[in-house]
Order: C-alpha cells, then sequence, then structure tokens
C-alpha cells in the first residue's frame, strides 16, 4: 500500500540571534491510508513541531527545515501559495488543543464552516449550509439547527471541540492532524470526544496522526506509536505492543513513572534528571544522561535504528541484549 | 523553634499542635462563596463553593478531585481566606478562623501554606528563584542573611542545588524545577498544612512522578498534611488517603481512597472514574459513560446538581437537593445522592445501598 | 515541633543540570545581549549620547558665546567666518545655540517626564493595588485631564502660569502624569492577579511589603518603556510651547523659540530655519527609535 504520509529524515531548527533550537533531529516515519499514528512525548521533545511542519505551520523565517514531507505524493516543503491553501484544510486538516485559537470569535460556528466549505469546494450558499449542519450532526452536537447560530464563546468546551473537529471535516480530508485535541478537557468530556474521533476516522478512513503526552489517551486511540525524545522518535511500533513490552529505557521510564494503580507504599519509578537542553546540538543518544543502563557507548554516537522483530523499532544500542525487567 | 537545624528526632509534641492527635487539623462547614456575574441580568452569581463541609485529619492526605469549574480551587482559596468566603466556618486545630476568640486570618497563614500550579505567573519573573523562596522567612521578621540561609537549605531539600539554581530565575529553569522552587517557598515557613492546587498537573509525566515522590518524602520530613487537589484520578488515587469528590461546587462523595476507587457510591464519581482511558489498547472504552458537557454554575440544576447527565434521575432528584450525610468522620464514606437514602422515595433507594 | 529531618534526600530526588553554562544570562543580561545586536538602536543611541554629552558639556565645546549678537553677521550661510553653521538672525554662532539650546529641549523633555513617571507611577500602582474605591477615584480623576487634547492641555496650562522654563516644565508633567498613571495602573492590576502575588500574601506579607518586592519590580518595566517613549513627545511639546511663546523667553537658546524667530527669514535663508527643526527632529527621533528598542529587547520570553 502507497503511505499516505512519509516523513525522512525531517529536521527543524529555530534561529535566532541568540540561539539555534534543535527541536527536531531526524525523524522518519510513514502513516498509511485509514491508519492513525500517535506521536507521544513530553514537551520540548519535538512532537508539535513535526506536525506543525507536516503542514508547513511554521514561522518561515526563523524555522529551517531539512528532509522530505511527502503527503498524498505531494512534496509539501516545495508547495507554493497556492498549492499550500489546497493542501491545508483541503488534502490536510488539523485540530487544536484549544478550539479557540482555531475558531474565530467574531462569526458563528455555522459562517465559518461555510466559508471554509464554500473556499475549497465552491456551490452555493444554502448546500453548504446544509452540509454543515450534516457535520454538527456527525459530530453529535446537540440540537444542530441551533448551535450553527451560536457564536464559539457560546459553547462549553466540549462543544467547542466538536465544532472544531465539524470545521476540519468539512472538506473530507484525507489526513487528520490532532494537536492534543483532548488534553485541556475534562475527563468525562475527554472520552466523549476521543471516543467521536475514533469513530468517525474509522468512519472516514482518514489516516491519523495524533500528538499526545498521554499514554492513557495513545492507548485509547492509536494503532501505532511513535515516541519522541529530545527531538528524535526513540520507538516505534504497535501501540498494543509497546504498552506492553517497550524497548526503550526512555518508553519504559514513562510507562513506569505514569501513575496508574501503582501501590501507595512505594515511591513511583521516576526518571531522574529532566530533558535536554536542546539548545546544544545533541551527541550520542540524547537519553543517557537520564539511563540507568547506559554504558560509555551511549554517548559515543547517535544510536542507529535497530528492528528486533518486525514493525518494532527502537534507537538504543541495548536494545538487543537482554534486559532486566522494569518496575 | 527551627525545624531546619539538625536536632534529635524524640516524637515530642509540636507546641503548634493544640487540639491533640484526634482533633482535625481543619473542618470547613458550610463554606459558601458567590461571585456576581458581570455580564448577566442583574443578581445572578456563579455559585462557585455553595456549602462545602470536610475534615481534615492530622497528617492524612485529603485529596479533591472534580472537573474544572466544580470549585475545588476556589475552595482552596477560601480555605486560605485569599477570598473572603460568603458563609460557613473554617476551624483550624480547634479554633475558628477569623471568629471571636479564635485565631487571626495570619495565625492560620502561618500554619498553612499553598502550592500552586505550575505557570508562567507562579513565581516572580523578576526575582532569583533563591529570593523568592527566602521572601517568607524575611516576611516573618528574619533578616535577609538568615532568610537567604534558610532558603538554601530549603532549596536543598526539595532537590536543588542552591548554588546553581538559588540565583536563576523563573523562565531560565523546567516546569519541574520551577514547581521545587514552589514547594520549598510554601514549605519554608514550616507549614503544619499544605494546599497543593493541581500542584503536579502541567508538569510532564516523568517530572510528575518526581515531585509526587518528594512531595511524599517531605510529608514524612516534615510531619505535614496534605489537601491535594487534582483533576488527574490516578495521581489522587495514588497520593491521598481519603477522597473528596466535587461537582458544580457541592460535595457529591467523601470517603476512604480505597473505598471510592472499588466501591463508588454516587454515579458522578462511577462515570468520573470510567472515563479514565483504560491503558489497555484491547479494551478500549466503547461508549462515554456519560454524555455532555457540565452545566454552567451559574443557573445550576434545581436539586441534585448532577441529575441532568444522571442515568438515574427520577423526579425527587430535580425536586430535593440530596444531603451528603454524616461527614464528620474519619471512616465515612458517604455520597449526596438520593439513591443511598432509604427514605428519598428514589425508585433504586433500597436496591444499591 | 520535631519533624524528622531531612538532611540529605535520596538521590533519586535530586535534579541534575548537564549544561548550565547557556542559561545563566539572566534577564537584563539577555535584555543587554539583545540591544548589543541591535544595530539601530545602537546607532541611534550613540547619536543621542553626543547630543546629550554635548548638552552637558556645552560651554567647553561650543566654539562661541551664545548671546554673542553681531550686526553686520546676521543670517549668515554655512561656514561663514568660522562659523560652520552660519548665524542667526542676531547675527549669533548658530552652532553655539543649538548646542546650547539642547540643553533645554533635553531638560524640558526629560525632567517632567521624570516628575510625571513619578507622581503618575505612584498614582498608578496606588490605584491598581488599592480598593475598588481608591482606584476610581484616582483614574476618573485622571481621566478628566484625559479628555483634553495634550497640546491644548499644556497651553492652556503654560498659558494661565505664564511662560518660563520652569512653568513649561509643570504644564508638560501634568500632561504627561494621566497617561503614566494609566500604564501604571494597568500594569498593577494584571500583576496583583498572578500566582505569585497570591502566594506572598499567603505567606502573611503585609500590602507594603508585597508592593516593594513583588509588584514594583514587575511595573517597572512597562512603566520605564513608555516613559521612554515620552521624552520625544516631550521634546515636541516643549518646542512647541516654546515657538508660540509659552515657553522660554528670549535671548535663552532653544529649538522651539530659535525656530519661531527664525522664521521670518525663511525666504532669506532657508537652510538655516530649518537648522532647529532638524536638530528637533533628530533627537525625538532618536528618542523614539532608542525606546522602540529597548520595549523590543525587554520583550524577553519570561
Amino acid at each position: 500500500m502507497v503511505p499516505l504520509v512519509e516523513v525522512n529524515d525531517l529536521t527543524v531548527r529555530f534561529v535566532t540571534r541568540e540561539m539555534t533550537v534543535h527541536a527536531v533531529n531526524g525523524v522518519t516515519f510513514s502513516v498509511s491510508p485509514g491508519e492513525v499514528l500517535c506521536i507521544l512525548g513530553e514537551s520540548g521533545s519535538g512532537k508539535s513541531v513535526t506536525l506543525r511542519a507536516l503542514m508547513r505551520l511554521l514561522p518561515p523565517r526563523r524555522a529551517q527545515i531539512t528532509g522530505s514531507i511527502r503527503v498524498d505524493g505531494e512534496d509539501v516543503l516545495a508547495l507554493d501559495a497556492k498549492g499550500l491553501r489546497h493542501l491545508r484544510g483541503g488534502l490536510v486538516s488539523m485540530i487544536f488543543q484549544e478550539p479557540m485559537t482555531a475558531l474565530d470569535p467574531v462569526y458563528t460556528i455555522g459562517h465559518q464552516i461555510v466559508e471554509t466549505i464554500r473556499e475549497h469546494k465552491g456551490g452555493t450558499h444554502a448546500a453548504a449550509r446544509a452540509r454543515a449542519l450534516e457535520l454538527l450532526e456527525l459530530v453529535k452536537i446537540p440540537s444542530p439547527e441551533r448551535r450553527l447560530d451560536n457564536y464559539p464563546h457560546e459553547l462549553s468546551g466540549g462543544l467547542r471541540q466538536r465544532a472544531m473537529i465539524a470545521m476540519a471535516l468539512s472538506c473530507g480530508p484525507r489526513l487528520l492532524l490532532a494537536d492534543e485535541p483532548t488534553t485541556a478537557l475534562d475527563a468525562t468530556v475527554q472520552i466523549q470526544v476521543l471516543i467521536l474521533l475514533r469513530r468517525l476516522q474509522k468512519e472516514l478512513g482518514m489516516g491519523t496522526i495524533f500528538v499526545t503526552h498521554d499514554l492513557g489517551v495513545a492507548s485509547e486511540i492509536a494503532d501505532r506509536i511513535a515516541v519522541m525524545y529530545a527531538g528524535r522518535i526513540v520507538e516505534e511500533g504497535p501501540v498494543a505492543d509497546v504498552l506492553a513490552a517497550p524497548l526503550h529505557p526512555y518508553t519504559r521510564g514513562l510507562l513506569a513513572s505514569t501513575v496508574h494503580g501503582q501501590s501507595r507504599d512505594h515511591d513511583i519509578d521516576a526518571i531522574p534528571g529532566s530533558p535536554p537542553d536542546l539548545r546544544i546540538v545533541p551527541t550520542g543518544c540524547a537519553f543517557a544522561p537520564r539511563c540507568g543502563m547506559a554504558i560509555p557507548q551511549c554517548r559515543a554516537g547517535i544510536p542507529e535504528e535497530r528492528h528486533p522483530s518486525p514493525g518494532r523499532m527502537a534507537r538504543c544500542i541495548r536494545v538487543d541484549a537482554p534486559v532486566p525487567a522494569y518496575a | 523553634m527551627n525545624m531546619l537545624s539538625p536536632m534529635p528526632p524524640p516524637p515530642v509534641q509540636d507546641p503548634r499542635d493544640r487540639g491533640g492527635p484526634a482533633q482535625p487539623l481543619m473542618i470547613a462547614r458550610d463554606l459558601k462563596k458567590h461571585f456576581p456575574v458581570k455580564s448577566g441580568p442583574k443578581g445572578a452569581v456563579v455559585r462557585a463553593v455553595d456549602g462545602v463541609s470536610f475534615t481534615l485529619f492530622k497528617g492524612e492526605t485529603l485529596g479533591i478531585v472534580g472537573e474544572s469549574g466544580c470549585g475545588k480551587s476556589t475552595l482552596a482559596r477560601l480555605l486560605l481566606h485569599l477570598i473572603e468566603p460568603d458563609g460557613g466556618e473554617i476551624v483550624f486545630d480547634g479554633d475558628p478562623v477569623a471568629a471571636p476568640r479564635g485565631i487571626t486570618v495570619n495565625a492560620l497563614r502561618r500554619q498553612v501554606q499553598m502550592v500552586f500550579q505550575d505557570s508562567y505567573s507562579s513565581l516572580n519573573p523578576r526575582m532569583p528563584v533563591r529570593d523568592s523562596v527566602a521572601f517568607g522567612p524575611y516576611v516573618h521578621g528574619k533578616s535577609r542573611a538568615v532568610a537567604r540561609e534558610v532558603a538554601r537549605e530549603m532549596l536543598l531539600k526539595v532537590g536543588l542545588n542552591p548554588d546553581l539554581f538559588g540565583p536563576r530565575y523563573p523562565h531560565e529553569l523546567s516546569g519541574g524545577q520551577k514547581q521545587r522552587v514552589n514547594i520549598a517557598r510554601a514549605l519554608v515557613i514550616e507549614p503544619r498544612m499544605v494546599i497543593l492546587d493541581e500542584a503536579v498537573s502541567a508538569l510532564d509525566k516523568s517530572v510528575e512522578a518526581q515531585v509526587l515522590n518528594l512531595l511524599r518524602a517531605l510529608k514524612a520530613g516534615f510531619n505535614l498534611t496534605y489537601l491535594f487537589i487534582s483533576h488527574d484520578l490516578n495521581v489522587v488515587r495514588y497520593i491521598s488517603d481519603r477522597v473528596l469528590v466535587m461537582y458544580l461546587g457541592s460535595v457529591v462523595e467523601l470517603g476512604p481512597v480505597e473505598r471510592i476507587f472499588t466501591r463508588p457510591l454516587h454515579p458522578y464519581t462511577v462515570a468520573l472514574l470510567g472515563s479514565r482511558p483504560s491503558m489497555d489498547p484491547a479494551h478500549r472504552i466503547e461508549e462515554p459513560p456519560i454524555t455532555g458537557d457540565p452545566p454552567s454554575p451559574i443557573n445550576p440544576p434545581s436539586g441534585c446538581r448532577f441529575r441532568t447527565r444522571c442515568p438515574f434521575a427520577e423526579a425527587v432528584c430535580a425536586a430535593r437537593a440530596p444531603v451528603l450525610g454524616d461527614w464528620l468522620d474519619r471512616e465515612s464514606h458517604v455520597a449526596a445522592c438520593h439513591i443511598h437514602d432509604p427514605e428519598s422515595g428514589h425508585s433504586r433507594a433500597h436496591g444499591v445501598s | 515541633m520535631s519533624p524528622t529531618i531531612i538532611t540529605a534526600p535520596p538521590s533519586s530526588h535530586f535534579e541534575e543540570q548537564v549544561a548550565p553554562a547557556l542559561m545563566v544570562r539572566g534577564y537584563w543580561g539577555n535584555v543587554l545581549f539583545r540591544l548589543r545586536h541591535d544595530r539601530v538602536t545602537v546607532f541611534f543611541g550613540f547619536i543621542l549620547l553626543l547630543i546629550i554629552l554635548a548638552a552637558i558639556f556645552a560651554p567647553l565645546i561650543a566654539p562661541f558665546d551664545p548671546y554673542k549678537e553681531s550686526v553686520i553677521g546676521r543670517l549668515k550661510p554655512f561656514g561663514w567666518r568660522s562659523h560652520p553653521l552660519g548665524t542667526d538672525e542676531l547675527g549669533r554662532d548658530l552652532l553655539t545655540r543649538l548646542i546650547y539650546g539642547g540643553r533645554i529641549s533635553l531638560l524640558m523633555g526629560v525632567v517632567p517626564v521624570c516628575i510625571a513617571t513619578l507622581v503618575g507611577g505612584t498614582l498608578g500602582v496606588i490605584g491598581g493595588f488599592g480598593g475598588k474605591r481608591v482606584n476610581t477615584v484616582i483614574m476618573r480623576t485622571m481621566d478628566v485631564f484625559y479628555a483634553f487634547p495634550s497640546v491644548l492641555l499644556a497651553v492652556a496650562i503654560s498659558g494661565a502660569m505664564g511662560g518660563g522654563i520652569a512653568n513649561g516644565m509643570i504644564a508638560l508633567s501634568m500632561v504627561f502624569t494621566p497617561a503614566m498613571c494609566r500604564i501604571a495602573e494597568t500594569a498593577t492590576t494584571q500583576i496583583k492577579n498572578l500566582d505569585f502575588v497570591e502566594a506572598a500574601r499567603a505567606t502573611g506579607a503585609g500590602t507594603f511589603t508585597i508592593l516593594r518586592f513583588h509588584i514594583l519590580g514587575n511595573v517597572l518595566g512597562p512603566v520605564f518603556i513608555y516613559a521612554s517613549s515620552l521624552v520625544s513627545v516631550g521634546i515636541l511639546l516643549a518646542s512647541g510651547l516654546s515657538f508660540l511663546g509659552l515657553g522660554v523667553k528670549p535671548p535663552t537658546a532653544d529649538w522651539g523659540l530659535m525656530l519661531s524667530t527664525l522664521r521670518q527669514s525663511i525666504y532669506i535663508n532657508p537652510e538655516i530655519c530649518a537648522l532647529p527643526g532638524v536638530a528637533i527632529f533628530i533627537t525625538s527621533i532618536s528618542f523614539n527609535l532608542v525606546s522602540d528598542g529597548i520595549r523590543a529587547a525587554m520583550d524577553v520570553r519570561m
């Protein structure tokens, strides 16, 4: 099957007068049509930057992008302004953590969806409005006719998120990019939106890249997981395998430090230290300073990808060695 | 007495412990705070905290969970009188706060401290963090030099090298480091009780685990009592001895942590627990436990606040507000729900309880 | 009390920082770093420095006596008999008078802004931090002053009190005070609702202590930036007042006054008439651009 998204050796640097931040350092992955890839990482891991690079949403003057990004065969990094407009909102849509950044506060929900549809697909206002109504029904917004004429601030957080999803789906994208869309929501609302996204993704057959820091969210929605650390994918594999038997020490540490039914009598197995400063060009494994299994060779060079079994990948030189169980 | 100077650890009683071990450290009775709504009909109020009662026993950790808008952060500020309550009473170690024959707000603030969520505003951006930590002792009459020294020791105790981190400004620290500074700032004035308002919520998981471990170690080391406010149920289960569940400004359930998590009584607690992601891709949650968003606290539903989303709502739920029951006791596990009140007239009232 | 003492926390509780060297520049260090690398600001800062130095050391560097008139040498062009910038309508050396005039202009630009910063800033902080009633009283009073166009207000005040440097300064101070007050009040209101101020209250700190340690430092930045941008307005307004005869009295050298007296000679020697205007323009734009540079440099992520 031809992949929907192919990212090859992507690097992103933010250059200002004072410093250069190495945000993404050689990321390679692909997404098939209809597949959900979760990019899992903590703040500063480069997960959101990677996602934004896919849509060329990074500030063009400060962000230096190298490598290649192909979405549905198109070279995203070579697109001109017109091609980008076709890409954004047409082929690819994005939903954000905070819907207020994506919705315009001075227009009604209906107006914004109708405008998006007409800009990309043309057609009459009435037809677009009928389609907007369908979309609100699709995302399970109660009394959709009324909600079409609401302004974003008149909706609750969960409804707003659904409205943003409706707008993102309005032009039938083949690829959906989701940047922590459930993080700001309350627990009882988060699970509703997650289930909704999962269903829509299956029904519409969209390829999806879902960025999150939350293992629980990833376990609910992902087909595959790519774990990022310091601008690199350190581990990748099917979600069940990665959660059940993580290969990379960072993934293991992350699982162990995620509070989930641990015994109250013991400390949590936290990863010591803090993530590295991305202003310094990384040499060697970026996780080595915090890794309990680090050996001198870890700091010698950046670990190559290793594939211990089909579909699994980890960038750790100790991956083939038998490892003691973590916690 | 200075707890920072090393001294042998005989279990001498804290001279500030006036009520003895059986006296709860804090009792809140029917606390209320209504904010006027600026835009909207005249006289409309946000019922941010609407009749909250609980006890906090010495040495325990009480977890407070609830979704945004349930009033948990307002409650935290009420307890410290950072916001003046509109009604209700706070009793600290047997002494009513800001009442005749009670203790003053200032006296309360010497014994209760608060750690805020890590955000850009939790530390003064123009102050080196050692000065932020030294501020408390300085306010309490220590000289600058002594305050600095005390701050140094406290930074060390929260795991920050004072020579390396002390002179830095907040924007030069990571989220976890800032939160350690916030904890140091709260503990440096030797409080007996610490309110942790979403203190680990903004942190990355690996850092959150470090800070949770630190909090547990400090609690044991300094004989602290925690009020731990969070929206993360897993974290609350790990750190709390008892749990209080809030919904739209009122308490819906209160009880020992394992009872709440294994045998929740209130339908809202059940839904909240069921909304946690499964962590198991093979057994994903297929149906959301409840639908819709929490209603606005400006015009909360009559009777039971949860009835608009509750699968078991009946006429009686709209007619009368359920009461929490006997919440004073350490072991009591109570829920404000008609289902658990045999006299309520709810059709399920006999079956469940 | 006797808590168990934690002397050395377990190593797993410790923060290791691998590379601290890059980070410890400090806030002001960052501001300086940015300023130094901002060529426009550095250039105009340098010009400003020259102007200020010239004003301070006017008696030492001015080639002539600013009041020495000459009947035969009136309105002479550039370079006439060792007068590099020519002479004015009374035969006085123009370069000398421009240098001396800078003293008055800078004084009129800087002093009222300082007074306004002090008065307006204090009122603004009090209004922002005080209760609702205090705020209303202070801010509504300021609004009354705000309602007048600043030029008109300055003209009216100096007109009522009579000319002269001191009265001109008072007039300008009164014009700037409401604006400074507003800036300080806005900044204070923003700061006082932040968590660290609440935390300071929770340690039992009094209002004065909080103001001193937590509010002032954070309000000073925006106030200072705004004040630096007001200086150029001050210079312009002061020149305007002198031009209208409401500021400095002749024969004192002042750019606005020079512009006014030279304007009759515009058909005789236009380039000389324009010189005081050029001086006003350069000084005012230098202040503006430097102020912009400082604002940009201080906008460091916190």
